[in-house]
């Protein structure tokens, strides 16, 4: 088994609310310097062996991301699940 | 939405459960609103996989018409029918309350009973009704006079005040506001009732030749 690490985020170009709400907080607190938040999704697949990358990219554009304001990107780590 | 058709238009209409397969017989579907899978993930992002959804795609293919409304509209978004996606509400607050819309585009099987430039009330209740699709697509849905409801006040941040739009067909619609929660004199407003006229009107005039 593999573990895959799937991050979504908006697009640069997309506004976040979210983002820009956390920032403000992140300011009201006193932390100064932080220029740009933004939020995304962290979707963790426990995915057996046969599973390959064009499957995980097929996963991602087609239900875990909407690429219309979404990127994603992935990371697989091998081995870890038992 | 289903007192809305039965006694609002006084037609026939029936609930499709999401796991049927098929929707013969029928000549309309309306996609309700509600929170489908809870929103996990993405609004509409689950339902839009649903076992009724091919047969949606094929009544859009056939020209029936299709209306979305609030969560209806976020899944025809994510099935691809309509362009663009939707975003939290820039406040980021869930927002129930009436909001003045604008008649845009009358030209439409779904606004034909409304007055060009005419504004009416619906009531809004959404968290993410906040409308984006990127500029190329925006001068295209100008262009082609797609947009057939915008909102007088912008409330969610919607792009360009963007409350409803079409496909490039015009038989699929997709709006955040409710038109069936403004279709009964009891609940006070029925300036929702011209949406489903509209569409009962123009199911009439395609099919003139066979009940004439």
């Amino acid at each position: 088994m593999k573990k895959v690490k799937v991050t979504i985020t908006l697009r640069e170009s997309v506004l976040d609310p979210q983002g820009q709400a956390v920032s403000g907080a992140i300011e009201r607190l006193g932390f100064g310097g932080v220029k740009n938040v933004r939020i995304g999704k962290l979707i963790e697949l426990d995915v057996e062996d046969h599973v390959t990358e064009l499957e995980i990219k097929e996963m991602c554009e087609k239900l875990l991301a909407n690429t219309v304001i979404e990127d994603y990107r992935y990371e697989v780590e091998e081995g870890v699940v038992q | 939405m289903f007192h809305a058709i039965k006694e609002g238009i006084g037609q026939e209409v029936e609930y499709v459960w999401h796991a049927e397969k098929s929707l013969e017989g029928f000549d309309a579907i309306m996609i309700p609103g509600g929170f489908s899978y809870g929103d996990y993930l993405r609004t509409g992002a689950i339902a839009r996989f649903s076992n009724i959804m091919p047969a949606i795609m094929e009544a859009a293919k056939a020209g029936k018409p299709i209306l979305g409304v609030c969560n209806g509209f976020q899944i025809l978004l994510e099935a691809g029918l309509l362009p663009g996606a939707m975003r939290r509400n820039q406040h980021l607050s869930f927002i129930c309350r009436p909001e003045v819309l604008k008649v845009v585009n009358t030209n439409t099987m779904f606004s034909s009973a409304f007055e060009e430039g005419e504004t009416i009330t619906i009531p809004i209740a959404h968290g993410e009704g906040n409308y984006y699709c990127d500029e190329k697509t925006l001068e295209e849905l100008k262009k082609e006079n797609r947009i057939v409801f915008e909102y007088e006040t912008n409330p969610n941040g919607s792009i360009s005040d963007i409350a409803g739009i079409t496909n490039k067909e015009g038989n699929v619609l997709g709006m955040m506001p409710h038109p069936e929660r403004a279709a009964d004199s009891l609940l006070g407003n029925t300036d929702g009732l011209k949406l489903f006229q509209s569409i009962l009107k123009h199911w009439s005039d395609t099919h003139a030749n066979v009940t004439a």
